[in-house]
């Protein structure tokens, strides 16, 4: 049952990289110790903010909930540290869109006191499902994959689908990142506890762990514990080293030779995808009552004295980080949060570890790459672009904003891997090309949609307005109509009545 | 510490522009050396003609359209445009044409486009199809190949650059005692002339397949192609549309007429077919872009050659095959546009 098997679907295009993972998986994971700050995002997630519940002076306690889940796709945050908060502040983080984001600052006191545990749960296995969900949300778990999708809510939404599959993340495939490879050799039965939770609560019959083939150590590990359990559920497969295998939907199709439809879910396929991370950290939450308070994360590139892996406090600086194992390289030129096809690159290492923080790559300036040149159509990115686009159609219809063009050639279903530009012989940054295009798309998508919504508002105050002169009008002309038939003494009367009003209605 | 800032990815692209071309250039040395050693040096003159009159073109049109000419000239396809045109053009031609259609290709057909990516047609096409039907005199008359015809005369390398310069052979020679119809011409003519295919074919300079000399090139440019091949600079489909788009009409008629039809090893090595499958066809820029897209693409270029062989009034058609098909490459390209990923299929219900 352990031994890997191969029945797989066909991906398109990808490509072999080299995996530079080496240098940081020498060295166990090493434990980061409780930094003087901890900067804690309150949006550490794809959704809606959480909302603070404590004040500035006030003492918390490791484990303690400071901010509760806002909004229908929320997730809480808890202090990775006993101290005192000091202050709630923008602070520059690494996200998708902005520098800075709303944080809450503890100042430790190093003494790292635990919340007291409220209660033990007894078995999962005698849990009702939707207690299983509720408690997953209560204990800060999201995606660390990269996503950071809220983890109870995705499970929610799954349990409203026709399931057969659940399969577990663990093919890595982007370069020099290897926490995940760390976590499966050295916390194997935790990957395969959080998937017994996951299954128990999602009733699902089957299991697919996915490691890749760079990783046989982890392989040989899941295997091993997979023999002990000896539950039929779990099917361990290993997938070729290819990148970008471990993007979700390229891992549904993969796996299962099932395409996710456009705009939908894996779950449309009856598929639901976790990390191992997630899966182990589920495990950490339900069977030893430890919310989502650290992450593994890989903290390697030439710019580092001593890559390797460390467990960290969400909420550690990158700063911290780097100084823990050795600090920088005098080549020490970039810093990307995240991997070197898809992380995000920032200016300073002043922001923190949080919960999506798989990887914190320093590198040397790259080499002056080749300048950009214009388009020779060669097709080199089709023939790699695992969604099968045709970026170089889409290039061309980018540069002319043509959006009707952009969608019917795919721009929605890019996934952003960065496969294209990494064979573009003219050097062109199609991904950047492409997110912007999105985002314009997406700008004048809203900006149509306000100016619709305000136009509507404009006609119905105009309608309104309408009304109420028909109304007045209508008034008007009964009372000329009443007072003619009633005669010019009555008019008399009215005026009179107009010029000297009655002092009570004044 | 404060770093840069950069977009993502982060690694560095290793393939480049000016690299492929340089390695399409590369891929053209051995058919460059047979040709050499079949037609004379005069390959040489025409390469360095063209040469400077394509990258001269391409200098003064970056400057006409105000943009710095070391930006075009440094991705070196001029320099595969000019290699193109001569090895299009007879051994012996005088300067003025090559100059003619080396301008023509560049500052016409790529530059008034918009330059390199911007061209519709592949240039060194339309340069070649300028001075066909301009001089058409000059570029029917090829030098008779070396080995094993009687009377094969061949020119020195001063007698060349003479010729070159100023369209004049030495006084002991004419033009009929050094030129010869190419085998291609010798057949279309011969089929017309309703003498039958193994009749022509006892000729000595038809040679093995397609032609004494002209198949010994062909055989170096599919070696320079499969070099490309495996150095993925060009892809399958477009060598392989273009022979199937050829080889299965003339199979057909061969099988059906084998009199008044050549083979289709013929259609394979003479002419410049093999030229055409490996390094013509395959300019990115002008060829469709979609992997279905370059294979029909390549099998209209195909069936257009053997269309103008068979019956038009051109022995070779290779330029207006390629010329033709890049006028449809748009449509191609709309009508067969990859399956996206998670889109419905044709034939799934909506």
């Amino acid at each position: 049952m352990s031994a890997p098997t191969y029945d797989l679907g066909k991906l398109h295009g990808g490509l072999r990289l080299p995996g530079n993972k080496e240098n940081s998986t020498a060295a166990a994971i090493q434990q980061v110790p409780v930094p003087a700050h901890l900067i804690l995002p309150i949006t550490q997630h794809v959704g809606d903010a959480a909302e603070p519940i404590v004040g500035i002076g006030e003492r918390v306690l490791k484990g303690q909930l400071i901010a509760e889940p806002y909004g229908s796709l929320g997730a809480p945050v808890h202090a990775s540290s006993s101290g005192k908060i000091v202050a709630i502040e923008p602070w520059p983080v690494s996200r998708r869109h902005g520098d800075t984001a709303p944080c809450i600052v503890i100042e430790c006191d190093g003494e790292d006191r635990a919340v007291e545990v409220a209660e033990i749960l007894p078995a999962f296995e005698t849990l009702p499902a939707d207690f299983l969900l509720s408690r997953i949300l209560q204990g800060g778990i999201v995606g660390l994959g990269g996503a950071v999708f809220p983890t109870a809510q995705k499970l929610m939404q799954a349990t409203t689908c026709k399931l057969e599959y659940l399969i577990l993340n663990g093919v890595e495939c982007e370069p020099y990142i290897s926490c995940d490879d760390m976590l499966m050799r050295e916390y194997a039965e935790k990957v395969v506890g959080g998937a017994r939770i996951l299954l128990h609560a999602l009733e699902v019959g089957s299991c697919y762990i996915v490691v890749e083939s760079d990783k046989p150590e982890a392989i040989r590990r899941l295997g091993e514990v997979l023999g002990d359990l000896n539950d039929d559920r779990f099917v361990l497969k290993q997938v070729p080293t290819i990148y970008p295998s471990g993007g979700e939907d390229q891992l549904v199709q993969l796996v299962t030779n099932l395409e996710v439809p456009t705009g939908g879910l894996p779950t449309d396929v009856g598929c639901v995808v976790q990390n191992v991370g997630t899966a182990a950290a589920i495990n950490d939450w339900i069977i030893d009552n430890k919310p989502l308070l650290s992450r593994i994360t890989t903290v390697t590139g030439d710019g580092v004295a001593q890559p390797m892996n460390v467990e960290a406090r969400i909420g550690t600086t990158v700063a911290d980080i780097v100084n823990f194992v050795g600090g920088y390289t005098d080549r020490a030129e970039q810093l990307i949060i995240g991997g070197p096809m898809t992380g995000k690159s920032v200016t300073t290492d002043r922001v923190p570890l949080v919960k999506a923080t798989n990887c914190i790559l320093v590198l040397s300036e790259a080499p002056a790459g080749g300048t950009e040149r214009p388009c020779i159509r060669c097709g080199d990115c089709a023939a790699v672009c695992p969604v099968q686009l045709l970026p170089q159609q889409l290039f061309w219809y980018a540069c002319a904003d043509d959006e009707a063009k952009m969608r019917s050639y795919g721009l929605l279903d890019c996934i952003e891997c960065g496969c294209c530009d990494l064979v573009c012989p003219s050097h062109i940054p199609l991904t950047a090309d492409f997110r912007t295009a999105r985002a314009r798309m997406q700008e004048q998508a809203d900006e149509k949609a306000r100016a619709e919504r305000a136009r509507q508002r404009f006609e119905a105050r105009n309608e309104r307005l309408r009304q109420e002169q028909q109304i007045r009008d209508e008034e008007l002309a009964k009372q000329k109509e009443s007072a003619r038939k009633a005669g010019p003494d009555a008019i008399a009367e009215i005026l009179m009545r107009r010029q000297d009003p009655p002092d009570e209605d004044r | 510490m404060e770093f840069v800032r950069r977009e993502a990815p982060y690694l560095e692209s290793k393939a480049d522009v000016a690299t492929m071309m340089l390695q399409v250039l590369v891929a053209l040395i051995p058919a460059a050396c047979a040709h050499v050693w079949y037609f004379g040096p005069g390959l040489l003159f025409n390469l360095i003609v063209a040469t400077v009159f394509c990258a001269g073109g391409e200098a003064l049109m970056m400057r006409a359209r105000g943009r710095a000419p070391e930006t075009a000239l440094s991705d070196y396809s001029v320099l595969v445009t000019a290699a193109l045109l001569a090895f299009a053009l007879p051994s012996l031609t005088p300067w003025w044409v090559t100059a003619t259609g080396s301008l023509f290709a560049v500052v016409v057909a790529k530059h008034l486009y918009g330059g390199l990516g911007f061209n519709i047609f592949n240039p060194a096409m339309v340069g070649y199809v300028v001075i066909l039907i301009a001089f058409p005199m000059e570029l029917n008359l090829w030098v008779a190949p070396r080995m094993g015809d009687i009377d094969y005369v061949g020119l020195s390398i001063l007698q060349t650059i003479n010729y070159t310069l100023t369209g004049t052979l030495p006084d002991a020679l004419t033009f009929d005692a050094v030129s010869r119809a190419t085998p291609l011409d010798a057949m279309q003519s011969g089929l017309r002339g309703m003498r039958t295919y193994a009749e022509i074919r006892t000729n000595p300079m038809m040679g093995d397949f397609g032609g004494r000399g002209w198949e010994w090139i062909g055989n170096f440019f599919a070696i320079g192609g499969f070099w490309l091949l495996v150095k993925k600079i060009i892809r399958w489909q477009i060598p392989t549309g273009v022979f199937a788009g050829l080889l299965i009409p003339a199979g057909l008629m061969y099988i059906i007429a084998p009199g008044s039809n050549a083979s289709p090893g013929f259609h394979l090595f003479s002419g410049a077919t093999i030229l055409c499958a490996f390094f013509i066809a395959t300019d990115p820029v002008s060829a469709a872009t979609s992997p279905r897209g370059r294979f029909v693409y390549g099998f209209g270029i195909g069936f257009l050659i053997f269309v103008i062989r068979k019956w038009g009034s051109y022995a070779d058609g290779v330029a207006f095959a390629v010329i033709l098909m890049n006028m449809a490459t748009p449509a191609i390209d709309y009508l067969t546009r990859p399956h996206i990923v998670g889109h419905p299929r044709r034939g799934d219900r909506p």
